[in-house]
């Protein structure tokens, strides 16, 4: 190719300490395609788009823009060039308004801010172009994760930009959400722009791709076109083997009820009604799982189950024990584990090691504590131990979780809740940034243990995930459980229109 | 007491109120810069004192009331720098340094009033009351609110420049950003410490004016331990003012009527209750007001952490 392409990465390093991040990284992107990149939990996805928009400086290389070589000291002098990124992490300002969270640092400190009209002019308008739906004095706090995103890509098109990188986008979002998104994303290749897209999520990429960049162990091994390839093989370049997507599972029937759940009502945060009367209960050696679009009350009656939220009324009942309206601490010792949907609020303490977030619920127990003393040396093998089962990328058991990439964090969650041996499992959104070898593995853990006789129940928006390996299906809606199914794929359209809230069967027959 | 007297009282009350929160004032309206910006500075108190000490002196040495605000300010500042450098630059603990800022402030402040001045025995010439013409006529609000001196006038001037500087210009927008959300404001290219550091001073710099105060617009000399605990008043005002500068005004306001309330009352000789219990009064007060409100909500969610980039 004659033509200069339009960003050009060239033999880019970036080390950690002793962790290699990016291993003399290359990459090419053109001017207006969408271009995507896959690759496992820690080869460096993140790390190099970090470099690419100034938000982390590189040890060695060259990132060519536009025909220049750049080299950016922060995110701004990126933006500058018109690089713009929405992180893993939303970078937005809990309680400022959309508009203002738009000019922060924008112009003079000492400029007066009396005339926000035209900000809001110009966000309408963009939102109105891309039809985005953002409204320019909402409180950000009051916006769903699903908004929130979209307040950060327009945020970046609102600062004028050609390169828009997006980490993750999706991995939060309902299917509906995404397909949005996906929609946007076209709209912008349209325009002109140029998208970098990452997720584990192969159709996806399949989906909305130009071409697809494949990394592993912090390089780029693979750019191929969407035209040529297929999720199979990108599976197969991305963890160098063949990924089942069809998981085998044995028959055996399930056992005695572990956990019952009776008419449970509770009220969000908000104070509105959440959860309506759910009642469902789960047998040993089951997996149940409850689909539905996010928001139906999902989240809540995880929190209400495991504690993290109170109780209107009802009952949950594990082994024969009520355990409704204890504490936290108290049901997590009723041997309840709970892999929940926000790891950075539920689930870890970011500036605490990979040990000891491990033994975060028995750090009083045997054989990591005795006599009040932590066993150091016990916590560090068994740690490091789950670090190798479940092969969790990180330099060593003392590193801060927080240093890993997102996939890792959740590995370890899983790994922890897992290794408790607990006769229950709830597991809210098990995928939240896995990538599909881990996911593989990680299911076949949860097989293991329903054939182990534990009873899990698995909430997902992910219909996939909940076809693969559930038992039965409940789909709620509005907080309240309208029905159940077999994880069976020809009856994809009933549980379609389950999730959407119509309970008619008759309809359906007509 | 027949009405008149009452009204009186009343009247007298209102203004030794607002003379008695004016270094509240400057001190809380300065910490909520602090505050919002996420560095909590519980080393207020110290320096207060610096800046009681600093305006003195130089007041003492020049007998210029305004070059004694200054060097009130600048002693805060100063003081206020030394905060900073170790709890932004070096990133050490806000409270360690905050209480160590607080001994530092009480010791040296009295070791040096010790050395130079305290055999002197002189006092200075302090701000004279303003009268604003015809409003200071009006019957007891004129002796309320219109006969106190340029400085304790000059807080309702701050109270409203704060406000307007903290929520209608483009640094305090930053400003709030920083102690919400530092990381945002990084990647919008803005340095944070330059922020952290900005806020500390401007809270330093009032502090130490509320400080000044004290010494030249209150009584006329330093004296060790003057500012007898209100730097840690003005923390609970800022709480609970929940981090505004308007709301810090009036319930500085409020705290001030404790202390009037007690200096009076302690005047009446038909009042029995032990002056040590009246003494108490408004750290009472600060003890109930905290245990009422118990506002969490309104606080910086990054209050008291450092920022580490990247
Ligand atoms: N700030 C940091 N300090 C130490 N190590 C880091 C840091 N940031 C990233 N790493 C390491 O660099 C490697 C690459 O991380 P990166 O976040 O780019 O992975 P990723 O491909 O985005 O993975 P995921 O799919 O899980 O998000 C990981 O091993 C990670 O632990
Ligand atoms: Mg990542």
């Amino acid at each position: 190719m004659s033509q200069k392409p339009f960003l050009r990465v060239e033999n880019i390093r970036k080390r950690f300490g002793p962790i290699v991040a990016s291993d003399g990284v290359s990459l090419e992107i053109e001017q207006g395609e969408i271009h995507s990149l896959l690759g496992e939990n820690g080869a460096g996805k993140s790390v190099l788009m970090s470099m690419i928009c100034g938000m982390v400086r590189p040890d060695e290389g060259e990132i060519v823009f536009k025909g220049q070589s750049v080299r950016f000291n922060s995110p701004r002098e990126a933006i500058r060039q018109r690089i713009g990124m929405v992180h893993q992490h939303f970078m937005l300002v809990p309680n400022l308004t959309v508009a203002e969270n738009y000019i922060l640092g924008q112009g003079s400190p000492l400029r007066v801010i009396n005339d926000m009209d035209e900000v809001h002019a110009k966000i309408r308008e963009l939102s109105d172009r891309y039809a985005l739906d953002v409204r320019p004095d909402a409180i950000i706090e009051d916006l769903s994760v699903g908004e929130q995103q979209r307040v950060e890509i327009l945020k970046v098109l609102f600062h004028g930009i050609d390169l828009l990188i997006l980490d993750e986008p999706t991995a939060v979002l309902t299917p509906q959400e995404t397909d949005r998104l996906l929609s946007l994303m076209g709209d912008l290749a349209k325009d002109g722009k140029t998208v970098v897209f990452i997720s584990h999520k192969l159709d996806e990429v399949m989906r909305v791709s130009n071409r697809i960049g494949v990394m592993r162990d912090g390089r780029v091994v693979h750019t191929v076109n969407v035209g040529e390839t297929n999720a199979r093989e990108l599976a197969r370049m991305m963890v160098g083997r063949d990924v089942r997507m069809e998981l085998p599972r044995s028959p055996e029937p399930p056992g005695h009820i572990v956990l019952s759940v009776d008419k449970l009502t509770c009220r969000a945060e908000t104070g509105l009604p959440a959860v309506r009367g759910v009642s469902l209960y789960v047998r040993a050696g089951e997996i149940v799982g409850i689909a539905g679009v996010s928001g139906n009350g999902q989240t809540e009656l995880s929190l209400a189950l495991s504690g993290l939220l109170p109780v209107d009324s009802g009952r949950v009942i594990l082994n024969g024990k009520d355990i409704t309206g204890l504490d936290p601490a108290r049901i997590n010792a009723s041997s309840f584990s709970h892999i929940p949907e926000d790891r950075h609020k539920h689930g870890i303490v970011a500036s605490m090691s990979l040990s000891e977030n491990t033994i975060l619920q028995r750090y009083d127990q045997k054989p990591f504590a005795s006599r009040g003393m932590l066993n150091r040396g016990v916590i560090g093998e068994h740690t490091r131990d789950l670090i190798k089962r479940f092969r969790i990328k990180s330099r060593d058991e003392d590193q801060p979780i927080g240093a890993l990439s997102g996939g890792n964090q959740q590995k370890l969650v899983v790994a922890r809740e897992l290794a408790r041996n607990p006769d229950f499992i709830l597991v809210n959104q098990l995928a939240r940034g896995i990538d599909i070898g881990a996911m593989e593995f990680v299911m076949e853990e949860m097989l293991k243990q329903r054939d182990n006789g534990r009873a899990i129940l698995l909430i997902s928006t992910e219909l996939e995930e909940l076809f693969a390996i559930c038992d039965r299906i409940l789909v709620m809606f509005h907080g309240e459980i309208l029905g159940e199914l077999p994880p069976d794929r020809t009856r994809l359209d009933e549980l379609g229109l389950l999730m959407a809230g119509q309970t008619n069967q008759p309809a359906l027959a007509s | 007491m027949d009405d008149m007297m009452f009204l009186t009282f009343l009247a007298t009350l209102a203004g030794a109120a607002w003379r008695l929160a004016t270094p509240l004032i400057f001190a809380s309206i300065g910490e909520i810069f602090s505050e919002r910006a996420g560095v909590l500075n519980i080393g207020l108190e110290g320096t207060m004192l610096v800046g009681a000490f600093c305006g003195f002196a130089a007041a003492f040495a020049t007998g210029s009331i305004p070059l004694g605000l200054l060097a009130g300010i600048a002693g805060g500042m100063l003081f206020g720098a030394i905060f900073a450098f170790f709890t932004i630059t070096i990133k050490a603990d806000q409270i360690v340094v905050g209480a160590a800022l607080n001994l530092l402030g009480m010791g040296l402040t009295a070791f040096l009033f010790r050395t130079y001045y305290v055999s002197t025995g002189k006092g200075i010439e302090i701000a004279q009351p303003v009268q604003i013409p015809f409003l200071s006529d009006i019957p007891f609000l004129g002796e309320a609110f219109f006969r106190q001196n340029l400085i304790v006038y000059s807080t309702v001037l701050v109270a409203i420049l704060a406000s307007l500087v903290l929520f209608r210009t483009s640094f305090g927008l930053t400003l709030r950003a920083v102690g919400e959300h530092p990381k945002a404001v990084d990647v919008a290219g803005r340095d944070v410490a330059s922020y952290r550091y900005a806020a500390v001073l401007v809270g330093t710099g009032l502090a130490g004016l509320g400080g000044a105060f004290l010494t030249l617009g209150h009584s006329n000399q330093f004296v060790e331990g003057i500012t007898s605990g209100r730097g840690f008043i003005a923390l609970a005002v800022v709480v609970f003012a929940r981090w505004s500068p308007i709301g810090a005004f009036f319930v500085s306001l409020l705290f001030g009527l404790f202390y009037a309330l007690q200096l009076m009352l302690q005047a009446q000789a038909s009042i029995v209750v032990p002056y040590q219990v009246l003494q108490a009064l408004p750290y009472i007060m600060t003890i109930v007001t905290l245990v009422v409100v118990r506002g969490k909500g309104a606080a910086p969610s990054k209050l008291g952490q450092p920022y580490e980039m990247r």
